[in-house]
Order: structure tokens, then C-alpha cells, then sequence
């Protein structure tokens, strides 16, 4: 349990043997706090996220994920960030006691400050570890640091319900990575690749989306005496969800801070290899089962199926490549093109001729007809948008525990909660009585497909017969040109190598484009970079070698 | 310069929003600190996005209520609301500020549609919006009362009026003050419609009835009432006919003659008063039921044919400029007539081509070519095509003879015996209308401007 609760609160209950050094601790500082009870207790900004961590961790658990990633992973990975960051653990803590930031009444009696250092070694209690005993920090009594102290004159409007709170927002240490809200979500990921769960990145975004995971207003689970207000505002309460970029980027640089390892191997039968990742998509996306040949052939082509590419090495200085689940999708898309061309044409072609044999051939096993695959996916994909968007729109951002800078506007900031509340009450008497379809319990797949369903044809068990050929021993695909979708990489640098201007691509392409987009919730220029990577790997020769023709419908041979 | 840069510094400074609160106490006044602009420049490092998808997501809520609206869904448009509720907290202020009045205007449209809503359900939510900063409370607490009245709620919406009318807040600015006015003149409208309604009833009662003395003493209280409070609104300068109107009413039913004329020539001249036809119609209507002088009349409509040349009252007007003995009325009834027809409004209108057959007849007669010609000259490019088809002549024949005859005289006089309109008028054969038809033909020849000379 994070922070001592108000269970433990007599002597009595300290004499039980069985209670480790970590609780006696935590119970000495509830004992130390009482007094303070009506105030709320003396919190760290730290203690803010380690709370937030907590419960992204315990949610985790329910979503399947093993408790080692909740009470050894993350425990150590946050343990050295306090380390790194020098907030505890370490010989000269950041912190000070002789902080006179004024609490909410006001109270002038700061004496007890004084006369008791606060020790962040205190700061091993709030575990996260259930049972076991935590080994001793080796801290002593520190030599409380002077820090800058906020001019008392404005003590009126820059406070906050933590102790450190404005003080921390001031804060702008070189080397230092300061923890934020979403950089909470980056030590999820990392914790989540170190045990390399069956969770992506996308996934742990989308169910953050879909209240799965606290982020937004995870503050409102704090315990009650942690009392937030003023600068907490700014630093707890976000009003944007996660962004995959953003947060990829802050995973890469806490795993550079922190100097963590090499993390545990990525191997062919990892959830997050990209064989497997891509049979996962393919089912979501309705596609035929036989894609999967063709997927794991280019994955081998390129190399990215390799562990050493795959297996994920902060320290090493290569570029780093987490993104598993854009790459395996990346990899559906080329194999996609290397099938169908996709220039709004071939494809359509194509569909001809298998709605042709289709047709003929009741009984065998139909052939992969491009168009209806398009118009089922289509159909589906504007139904799903729609409600995403319908959703977003009615997502309510504002906590029930209103926030206010200071006790000069917390009567407003309340009397107006108050009466939106009211006001809310009223409309939704308006709203008919049946009952909200109850939030969606979180689902690695956002599309569903299956054969016994008529009205929403499944592919799965389609052929690809009708877009291979023999060739000697193998099949290769009756189509045999290729367009890429970068012809020339930026070298500046600047953050991507290339851009996405839709209106330079074929119809069919945008359309996969999205698809696959809004499945990650990521950007499109964003996947189409992942594509352009994947071809530059593919067709390594074709880059290199100056090119006389335009390099728009080239005869690419494969296998 | 040193103090224009530092109040420009200062302005700044107020526009920023909620969060910078902390970052503006910082100043310690020797420099120029913009947190705002500190905001923008880091964005532009990230790529420009600052808005947070709490904005994104509430104007997209926005929309979906809008157009739920326009569908009539009442249903969905109250479950977007109830998420759209919370930019009433939202961290910018100036979003926040503006929240109340979206969302009354919004809010009380779904629960004056809604099925499930009542009276009760509008008037808290009225109650509750009207208390949501102060700016808000005197327009809210007036469309409230319209709303009352709309449901025939009298006796609540004078009572919403009354005490919206006690509202204080500070030092008035000016746009509190029109609406002070206006809730004034409404509790007056609802006074002048309990006189009215008294008016009715004293009507059926007999002088000598008992009752009577009280009942029209009833009246005199309500018709103070009322004055008292328009009298206040229709000083300042504006729109407010049904104001104005019930008010000459009352006062000519006291008598009070002077008092009615001084309140339409007011209105209706005073020039710090915004242009408004139905002001000099008004006036127009009160000097006719005074029997006023001609030259009175005929100079009040000519600001009304200088106004609105197109409305049916030039036809009267037509009437007292022929009866005047001035020869430059008679010049500007002529013009009057043509301006009148020039409008798609009295294309139909038999009284108009009537009057300008005679009148051109008359004129032409008095040897006052001129005119015409100068009449004609700008439009003969186009009356012929607007009046005078084919199309016109067969549907005119065929709606309204007597009106296709006038017209024809008028084609023929004016365009000649070329004229379509009035050669496939004169082919007509029709036993009621032979002999008029023949005696165009005749004044045609004779009056028809091409050919001067007669």
C-alpha cells in the first residue's frame, strides 16, 4: 500500500512482529503527521507520481500483466530514477526541511519542521512492494540543502498542497529529466517491454484513452489528506491524452537516463516480434491468413526480425527501435502493395478477376476479392470513427475534486463545481434511462471478425490464389511492380525523414494508410515514415543506385 | 517610451490565462516578462500544437449539439450538453467567461424542444444561468420572461421583469442600460395589455353599470403604469414599434392628442433614431385620423417614398399629389407611380396600372411630354422585358382581364403599337371586354408617345 493508512495509527498495532522495517517507518511518519491531520499531510510532488505509478501498476495487474512488473520492474526502475534524479537514495537530496512554504490556514507554527530533518529515506515506505522486506537505504542524516525560497510577499498566490510544489515546476536541472504525467506512462512502457508483455505502446495509449489505465485525474485517487492545490494543478492535472510519438520519445530518454541494460531478448516467439505482431493485425484488419507467408518472408528480408535489432539497448547508439507495433504494421502495408500495387488500379483489376472466379466456383474456398474486402472494411472502419469521435466529444475532462489555486478563489472554484454538477444533474434527466452500455471491459482488438457472421464478411480463410503465380517452385505475386513511398530521405535534422502529403498517393493507399493509423491512434505521416523505412531496408539496392528513371512503377523481382 | 513599453507590458500581462497566474507574480518589475509569448515560442519548437484536446474535444462537442439542434434530435443534443458543461471550469479564461451564454442560448433551446422538459426544468436552469456571472442576468432574466409570456405565463413573466428590473450591479455600463430599458418596456407591454384587455371589457359595459367606475379606474392605473414604463425606453434611440404603438394608443384614447404626435414625430424624426419606415407610417396614420392638412400628409409620405418607394401606401400617396394644386406635385406623382411599379410587389396590383393609364392620359393631355419622356427614358431598356412579354400578356389575359387591358394602354402609350403586350391585348376577343378594348386601340393612336406630334 503507497502511503500509511489511517488504519495504522496506534502504538499497539507497531508491536506486531511481523510488520517490516519499511511499514514501522511508514506508520512513524503517520504518527509524526497526525498533528497535521486537518491541514492534510506534508507531501512530495514525488510521492504524487509514485502514487500515480501505483495505480497505473494495479491496473495493469487487472488488464493480465503479471505482479513482478508492478512490484519488482517498475519498483526498480522508479527507485532509480529517484536515485539519478537526486531525490533519494543518494547522498544529498534535493530536499530541504527548512522550506517555509505557508500551508492552506496559514498556520505559522513551522517549528516542528525544524526541529524534525525530514529524511527522504522515509521515502522506501511507500512501496510498492506488498510483502517482503525492502533492504535499508543507505542513507543518513542528511545536511538539509537551502533552496529557492518564493518571495514571501506573494505567498498568497503561488503555494501548493505539496510541499515542494512550486518549487518543483521552477525547477530546470541540466541532465535532469523531470517527471511529468506522461513520463508516468513511458515507465508503464518500459516496465511492460523489460517483462515483455503482450501489451504495445498503442494498446497502453488506446486503454488510457478508454479510462482502463488512470492518467487523466489519476490525482483524484490520492489519499484524502493529500491535499492538492495551486502549482499541484499545473503538474498533476493534464487535459491532453498521450501521444505515441511523445511518449515513445520519453521512453527512449528516461532508458538513456536511467543507463538502464540491455533489455531481455526479443525472440521469434515473443508477443512482440514481428511475425507475431502481424498475425495479431492481419486477423484484426480482416485479411487473409495466407498474408502472413508473405509478411514473415519480408520481415526476413529486411532484418528486422533479428534480435539485436529488435531487442531493445538504450545505451547502445544505434537507432533505437521500439516501435513494434507500427513496424509490424508497416510491414502489412508493403506486403499490401507488393500484392495489390495499390495505384487505383491493379487492385481493382484484381478484384475483378477473383469476383469472377468467385462466382464460378461456389464450392472452393473463395479467392481475396480487394473490393469487397475494401467496402467491409470501409463500412466498418466510418462506424468505428464515428463512435470514437462521438465518444471523445462527450469525455469529461474536469475531477469531481475541483482544483483551486488558493484558498482566495477555492470557494469559486467549489460553488462553481458545484453547480455544474447541478446543472449536469438536470440535462441528464433528460437523457432517456437506458442504461449507458457500461464501460467497455479493455480489448486487445478493436475489430472483430467471424465466419459465422453474415452481414460482415470475414476473410480470414480466404486464398490468395488469385494474386500468386507459379513460378518454378514457389509462388510469387502476379503483379510485379512496385512504387515506394519515399523516393528521397531527409538528412537534416530535422525530427522525420520524410512527409506525408496525402494528395500525392493513390486513394488506396490513403485508405490503408488510415486504417491502420486510427487503429494505432497514431499520425499518418507518422506510419507512412515506418513504411518508407521498412522499403528502404527492402530495397536497399534501389537506393544506392543512382537512379536515371523515375523511380515511380519499377520492376521490382521478388523471390 | 520607457512607460508605453511598460503599460504595453502590463496589458500583456492581463491577457494571460489562469495558469500563468503563478509565472506573473514572479515580476519583480525590472524587466518585461510575456509569459504568453514564452508559450508560443516553446510551441513553435513542438511544432506549433498548443491546444489541448480538452479544447479540441469540447469544441467538437459544440458541434455535435449544433447540429443535433438543427435535426431536431433534443435527445442527443442534451447528452452532448451535459459533458459541454464542463468549459463552464475551463483553465482559460477567457473560454470560461464565455461559456454562459453559449450554453444558455444552447440549453434553453433543448428544454424549450424537449419532450421530457417542463416549465419548472426552464425556469431552474434560467434561475441557475442567470447566477453565473454577473453580466449575464439581466439579458437571461429577459428571455426568460419572453419565454413565460410565449406560454402565456403573465402573471410569472411580469414578476421575472420586476425583479430583474431591481437588479444592481456596480456602475451600469451602457449595454446594461438598453437592457434595463428594454425589461422596463416590457413590463410595460404586459401593462398595456391588461389596459387593453380592461378596454374590451369597459366596451361591453353600459355607462351607468356600477361596475364601470372601478373598471375604468382599473384602466387608469394600469395605463400610468404603462407610461411610466415606456416612457423611458422610447427615448433612447432605436427600434421599438409595438412599444410606440401601444402607446399612442393609450394616449389618444385619454385624448392626450399632443402628447401621441409629439411621441410619432419623435419617433419618426428624430434623426439620432435609425432609419425606420414603419415610424413614418405611424405618423402618417395618427394625421389622417386627425384629419390633418394635405401639404402635412404629402410631406410626411414623401419621407416614406424616399424610404421605401416600393410600399402600398404610395398609392395613396399618388392620390394627394393629383389633388394638389401644385404643379411639382403633380410632376412627383408621375414619378411616384412609375418608382411604385418598378418593384415586383404591385406588378398585379390593378388599382396601380389604373391609376397610371389615367394619369398618363392626363398628363399627356396637360402637354407634358416631358415628363413622361423623362419617366420613360430610364426604363423603357427594361419595363418592356419586366411588364410588358408575351409570357405576361397570355398569363395577364388569362388571370385578369380588366388588369391586362390597363396594362395594355399603358404598353401601347408607352412602347407603341409594336408593342407585343398590347398587339396580343388587341387581338383579344372577349364580349365584356370589346368595347374597352377598342377604346384603348383608339387612345393608343392617339396618345402613344412614339409618335409625338399629337
Amino acid at each position: 500500500m503507497q502511503c500509511p493508512t489511517s488504519k495504522i495509527r496506534s502504538k499497539e498495532v507497531v508491536n506486531t512482529g511481523a510488520i517490516p522495517n519499511t511499514k514501522i517507518q511508514a506508520i512513524n511518519r503517520g504518527l509524526k503527521r497526525k498533528r497535521k491531520l486537518e491541514k492534510g499531510w506534508d507531501w512530495y510532488v514525488c510521492e504524487g507520481f509514485q502514487h500515480i505509478l501505483y495505480q497505473q501498476a494495479e491496473a495493469l495487474k487487472t488488464l493480465g500483466v503479471g505482479p513482478e512488473l508492478k512490484n519488482e520492474v517498475l519498483h526498480n526502475f522508479w527507485k532509480r530514477y529517484l536515485q539519478k534524479s537526486k531525490q533519494a537514495y543518494c547522498k544529498n537530496p534535493v530536499y530541504t526541511s527548512k522550506r517555509k512554504a505557508p500551508v492552506l490556514e496559514d498556520n505559522p507554527s513551522h517549528s516542528d519542521w525544524d526541529s524534525e530533518p525530514e529524511l527522504l529515506s522515509d521515502f522506501s515506505c511507500p512501496s510498492f512492494v506488498e510483502s517482503g522486506a525492502e533492504s535499508q537505504p543507505d542513507v543518513h542524516t542528511q545536511k538539509p540543502f537551502p533552496i529557492i525560497k518564493a518571495s514571501q510577499s506573494e505567498t498568497a498566490s503561488i503555494c501548493s498542497g505539496s510541499v515542494d510544489g512550486v518549487e518543483y515546476s521552477l525547477r530546470k536541472e541540466k541532465g535532469i529529466v523531470k517527471m511529468t504525467v506522461p513520463r508516468t506512462l513511458a515507465f508503464c512502457c518500459l516496465a511492460l517491454l523489460w517483462q515483455r508483455e503482450t501489451i504495445t505502446l498503442s494498446d497502453l495509449l488506446r486503454f488510457v484513452e478508454e479510462d482502463h489505465i488512470p492518467y487523466i485525474n489519476a490525482f483524484q485517487h490520492f489519499p484524502e489528506e493529500m491535499k492538492l492545490y495551486g502549482r499541484d494543478k499545473g503538474i498533476f492535472a493534464i487535459e491532453s491524452w498521450p501521444n505515441y510519438e511523445d511518449i515513445y520519445k520519453k521512453m527512449i530518454e528516461i532508458a538513456t537516463f536511467l543507463d538502464l541494460p540491455r533489455f531481455p531478448d526479443i525472440t521469434e516467439d515473443c508477443y512482440l516480434h514481428p511475425n507475431m505482431l502481424c498475425l495479431k493485425y492481419l486477423m484484426e484488419v480482416n485479411l487473409p491468413d495466407e498474408m502472413h507467408n508473405l509478411t514473415c518472408q519480408v520481415v526476413k528480408m529486411t532484418g528486422i526480425g533479428e534480435v539485436d535489432f529488435l531487442t531493445f539497448d538504450p545505451i547502445a547508439k544505434m537507432a533505437k527501435t521500439a516501435k513494434y507495433d507500427v513496424q509490424a504494421v508497416a510491414v502489412i502495408v508493403v506486403v499490401l502493395k507488393l500484392l495489390f500495387l495499390l495505384d487505383d488500379n491493379l487492385e481493382w483489376s484484381l478484384s475483378n478477376i477473383a469476383e469472377k472466379y468467385n462466382e464460378k466456383n461456389k464450392e472452393d474456398k473463395p479467392w481475396f476479392d480487394f473490393r469487397k474486402w475494401y467496402q467491409v472494411m470501409k463500412k466498418s472502419l466510418d462506424e468505428k470513427k464515428q463512435k470514437w469521435e462521438e465518444t471523445r466529444a462527450k469525455y469529461l475532462w474536469k475531477s469531481e475534486k475541483p482544483l483551486y489555486h488558493s484558498s482566495i478563489d477555492k470557494s469559486v472554484v467549489c460553488k462553481r463545481r458545484e453547480m455544474v454538477v447541478n446543472l449536469q444533474k438536470q440535462f441528464s434527466t433528460l437523457v432517456d434511462s437506458t442504461p449507458t452500455i457500461g464501460k467497455k471491459s479493455p480489448s486487445s482488438f478493436q475489430f472483430n471478425w467471424t465466419e459465422e457472421d453474415p452481414d460482415r464478411t470475414c476473410f480470414h480463410g480466404h486464398s490468395l490464389q488469385g494474386v500468386l503465380t507459379k513460378k518454378g517452385q514457389s509462388l510469387t505475386t502476379k503483379n510485379s511492380l512496385y512504387w515506394l513511398s519515399t523516393q528521397k530521405f531527409c538528412r537534416s535534422y530535422c525530427k522525420h525523414v520524410t512527409t506525408y502529403e496525402e494528395s500525392n498517393f493513390s486513394l488506396s493507399y490513403q485508405f490503408i494508410i488510415n486504417l491502420f493509423s486510427f487503429l494505432l491512434r497514431i499520425k499518418t505521416s507518422f506510419l507512412h515514415e515506418e513504411v518508407s523505412l521498412i522499403e528502404k531496408r527492402l530495397f536497399k539496392t534501389k537506393y544506392s543506385k543512382t537512379k536515371k528513371k523515375s523511380s515511380r512503377s519499377r520492376k521490382v523481382r521478388k523471390y | 517610451m520607457q512607460k508605453s513599453m511598460s503599460d504595453f507590458s502590463e496589458e500583456l500581462i492581463k491577457s494571460t490565462t489562469e495558469d500563468d497566474q503563478g509565472e506573473r507574480c514572479e515580476l519583480s518589475g525590472t524587466g518585461m516578462h510575456f509569459p504568453w509569448l514564452q508559450k508560443h515560442i516553446e510551441t513553435v519548437a513542438t511544432g506549433g500544437k498548443k491546444e489541448k484536446d480538452f479544447a479540441q474535444t469540447t469544441s467538437a462537442c459544440l458541434s455535435f449539439i449544433q447540429e443535433a439542434l438543427l435535426k431536431h434530435q433534443w435527445q442527443q443534443a442534451a447528452e452532448y450538453m451535459h459533458s459541454y458543461l464542463q468549459v463552464l471550469e475551463d483553465s482559460d479564461s477567457c473560454k470560461r467567461q464565455a461559456a454562459p451564454e453559449i450554453i444558455w442560448k444552447l440549453g434553453s433551446e433543448i428544454l424549450y424542444y424537449h419532450p421530457k422538459s417542463n416549465v419548472e426544468a426552464f425556469n431552474a436552469f434560467a434561475d441557475r444561468m442567470k447566477n453565473i456571472g454577473v453580466m449575464n442576468y439581466l439579458k437571461i432574466s429577459l428571455q426568460h420572461a419572453l419565454y413565460l409570456l410565449h406560454h402565456g405565463m403573465l402573471e410569472d413573466a411580469n414578476r421575472n421583469l420586476s425583479q430583474a428590473e431591481t437588479w444592481r450591479y456596480g456602475e451600469k455600463s451602457s449595454s446594461q442600460e438598453v437592457l434595463i430599458n428594454l425589461i422596463q418596456a416590457y413590463k410595460g407591454l404586459l401593462q398595456y395589455y391588461a389596459w387593453s384587455k380592461k378596454k374590451m371589457e369597459l366596451s361591453q359595459l353600459d355607462k351607468d353599470d356600477y361596475a364601470y367606475n372601478t373598471a375604468s379606474q382599473n384602466m387608469l392605473d394600469h395605463s400610468w403604469k404603462t407610461s411610466v414604463n415606456l416612457g423611458a425606453l422610447i427615448q433612447i434611440p432605436g427600434v421599438w414599434d409595438p412599444f410606440v404603438k401601444s402607446y399612442v394608443e393609450m394616449l389618444e384614447f385619454y385624448g392626450d392628442q399632443d402628447g401621441a404626435r409629439e411621441v410619432l414625430t419623435n419617433y419618426a424624426y428624430d434623426e439620432k433614431f435609425p432609419s425606420n419606415p414603419n415610424a413614418h407610417i405611424y405618423l402618417y396614420n395618427f394625421l389622417k385620423r386627425e384629419k390633418a392638412p394635405r401639404e402635412k400628409l404629402i410631406s410626411v409620405l414623401k419621407i416614406l417614398y424616399q424610404i421605401v418607394p416600393s410600399h402600398k401606401l404610395m398609392l395613396e400617396f399618388h392620390r394627394l399629389l393629383r389633388k394638389s394644386e401644385k404643379e411639382e406635385h403633380h410632376k412627383l406623382g408621375l414619378e411616384v407611380l412609375f418608382a411604385v411599379l418598378d418593384f415586383a410587389g404591385c406588378t398585379k396590383n390593378i388599382t396601380a396600372w389604373k391609376y397610371l393609364a389615367k394619369y398618363l392620359r392626363q398628363t399627356l393631355m396637360g402637354s407634358h411630354l416631358a415628363w413622361v419622356q423623362e419617366e420613360w427614358s430610364s426604363r423603357k431598356n427594361w419595363w418592356p422585358g419586366f411588364h410588358f412579354s408575351y409570357f405576361w400578356a397570355k398569363s395577364d389575359w388569362k388571370e385578369d382581364k380588366a388588369l391586362a387591358c390597363e396594362k395594355a394602354l399603358v404598353a401601347g402609350v408607352l412602347s407603341g403599337k409594336g408593342c407585343r403586350y398590347f398587339r396580343y391585348i388587341s387581338k383579344q376577343d372577349h364580349q365584356v371586354f370589346r368595347k374597352k378594348i377598342k377604346r384603348m386601340k383608339k387612345l393608343v393612336k392617339k396618345y402613344s408617345i412614339i409618335n409625338p406630334g399629337l
